[in-house]
């Protein structure tokens, strides 16, 4: 590493470790997957998974491959390719600590951590069985007005997120279009690592069409160029699924043995895909 | 059941539901609701908005995904869509699993935003194809959001249920469902049967009114392209516009 802030995709996953608790975007929002694949090949351990506000493919395969001991999300699924059959198999197992939530409730969260302060309210939840089962959510009486319960549950602070992105500048700053959420889940985490497709010369910052969508330096720990990083998913308007890739996961991971066949598979392919 | 097949059906049943509503939104994993809502969109003149998940062109968030959870908060949301792998008499719904909790035997993928949204969006309405007695079940395995509440802050609730067999409205005051219409080629006995729950029949039920020519040309020509953008598969099922020196396509059903 020449410079501190760019590094291989390697050396970025190094930097989440075993313990973790590593925050990831939904599908659509640009998942770090070739990093994800440096996570498995190295055999993190007992993350705790936080999933904004829901996985697919990269939280079952992270559940499959061991790694996840807590796992906090609104939802595990394929999409159009099913359920993640890598999480029902551990559900059923009782291996995860399973923190079910509901999407609000991740972003707003993360919003108190953002802020730093320790718990936000929200509407809804109550009379649910997630609240229920959630002991660390409580119900408060509004202190502004008279017969109002309503739900309150802890800021989220992720140790570690991880995400890919279109467009990285030379000083760290990250474009992600219309994906803010990556920008809470950055904000509210204390380090942030970032995949991105290319990195241009051009100051991001300094162009005020863009400058919005853009994660400041300041919040970024690492960024690594992987190109078609989010690969086998879609990442914006560059590229859509790579769906032979996804139906094939959602077949062979119905059992342990597919299971690890994928994973042979894909630890085997090259860094850089074509 | 002529001239139409079910999913034209219920894109045009669910078109019927969303009138006058100002702003419509469509969650994940949502095809028929999806183009529900186009197609009402598309009779409403100019006066409905349409947000749906996962579009880029019927899509106009641009404050992230915590976007539609505050507009429902704010009330600027008329109208959403919920399903459930279980759904009870009262309207509860179960999106998580059957066969215990946390150690479910049958894991599904889990709450997303429903036990949230279920609360604040007026018109919710329960959509689920099947329409067996392991669907519609007396009572829920996991809440992942209750049909009502009592003493909590709740403008919102269900409105309506639309199945393979059937449409029924919710009534909020006797917290039930009441049966408002059976599809065509179906009968009030076959909805009983598949029911596991009670629920409220006028002696007489209407059939449910099918889509006419200019819906059905609508569905297959401009909703389906818009569609398309988001859900390629489902698109290319829908019937494509007929050709009128061609004999009519047989339904899909």
């Amino acid at each position: 590493m020449t410079n501190k802030m760019f590094a291989t995709v390697a050396e970025l996953a190094g930097c989440v470790h075993n313990g973790s608790k590593l925050a990831v975007p939904k599908d659509l929002s640009g998942v770090a997957m070739q990093a994800t694949r440096e996570l498995v090949r190295r055999g993190v351990r007992d993350l705790h998974l936080v999933c904004v506000p829901t996985g697919g493919i990269q939280a079952d395969i992270l559940i499959g491959s061991d790694a996840v001991r807590t796992l906090e999300t609104s939802a595990i699924s394929l999409g159009e390719f099913g359920s993640g059959p890598r999480f029902a198999e551990a559900i059923r197992a009782g291996t995860l600590m399973m923190r079910d939530a509901t999407c609000p409730a991740v972003y707003a969260a993360l919003q108190a951590g953002e802020k730093g302060i320790p718990f936000i309210a929200l509407r809804g939840l109550i009379g649910s069985d997630v609240m229920k089962h959630r002991s660390d959510w409580k119900v408060i009486d509004n202190p502004f007005a008279a017969n109002d319960p309503i739900a309150v549950v802890p800021a989220i602070q992720p140790d570690v997120c991880m995400f890919h992105a279109p467009l990285a500048d030379r000083s760290g700053n990250v474009f992600v279009g219309r994906q803010r959420e990556l920008i809470t889940m950055a904000h509210a985490s204390r380090e942030t690592l970032v995949t991105v497709e290319a990195i241009t010369n051009a100051n991001l910052i300094d162009d005020d069409a863009r400058a919005g969508a853009v994660l400041p330096a300041i919040y970024v720990s690492h960024i690594a160029v992987a190109k078609r990083g989010a690969q086998p998913l879609a990442l914006g308007n560059l590229y859509p699924d790579d769906e032979a890739t996804l139906a094939r996961y959602a077949m062979l991971s119905r059992t342990s043995d597919g299971f690890r066949q994928f994973l042979e598979e894909w630890l085997s392919q090259d860094l850089v895909e074509a | 059941m002529s001239g139409f097949s079910r999913t034209e059906l219920l894109v045009a049943v669910i078109a019927r539901l969303l009138r006058g509503c100002n702003h419509v939104a469509v969650g994940a994993s949502s095809p028929i609701p999806g183009s529900g809502a186009l197609l009402a969109r598309s009779l409403s003149e100019g006066q409905m908005r349409v947000s749906v998940l996962g579009s880029q062109r019927n899509n106009f968030f641009t404050n992230g995904g915590v976007e539609l959870f505050d507009l429902a908060a704010e009330g600027r949301i008329d109208a959403f869509f919920l399903g459930g792998g279980q759904i009870d008499g009262r309207g509860n719904i179960n999106l998580v699993g059957t066969g215990g909790y946390p150690r479910s035997e049958v894991r599904w993928p889990g709450s997303f935003g429903s036990a949230y949204m279920y609360f604040l969006v007026p018109r919710v309405i329960l959509f689920r194809e099947e329409h067996t007695r392991r669907v519609m079940v007396p009572q829920v395995d996991f809440v992942s959001a209750p049909g009502s509440s009592e003493g909590v802050h709740r403008p919102g609730g269900p409105f309506a249920m639309l199945t393979a067999l059937a449409l029924f409205y919710f009534d909020r005051e006797r917290r039930r469902f009441r049966l408002a219409s059976v599809h065509p080629g179906h009968s009030v006995e076959e909805v009983r049967d598949n029911t596991g729950f009670e629920f409220d029949c006028a002696a007489i039920v209407p059939e449910t009114p099918g889509p006419d020519e200019t819906i059905l040309t609508r569905i297959r020509g401009p909703i389906r392209e818009e569609i398309a953008e988001v859900y390629p598969r489902f698109a290319a099922k829908l019937a494509a516009p007929r050709d009128p020196s061609q004999p009519a396509a047989p339904p899909v059903v």
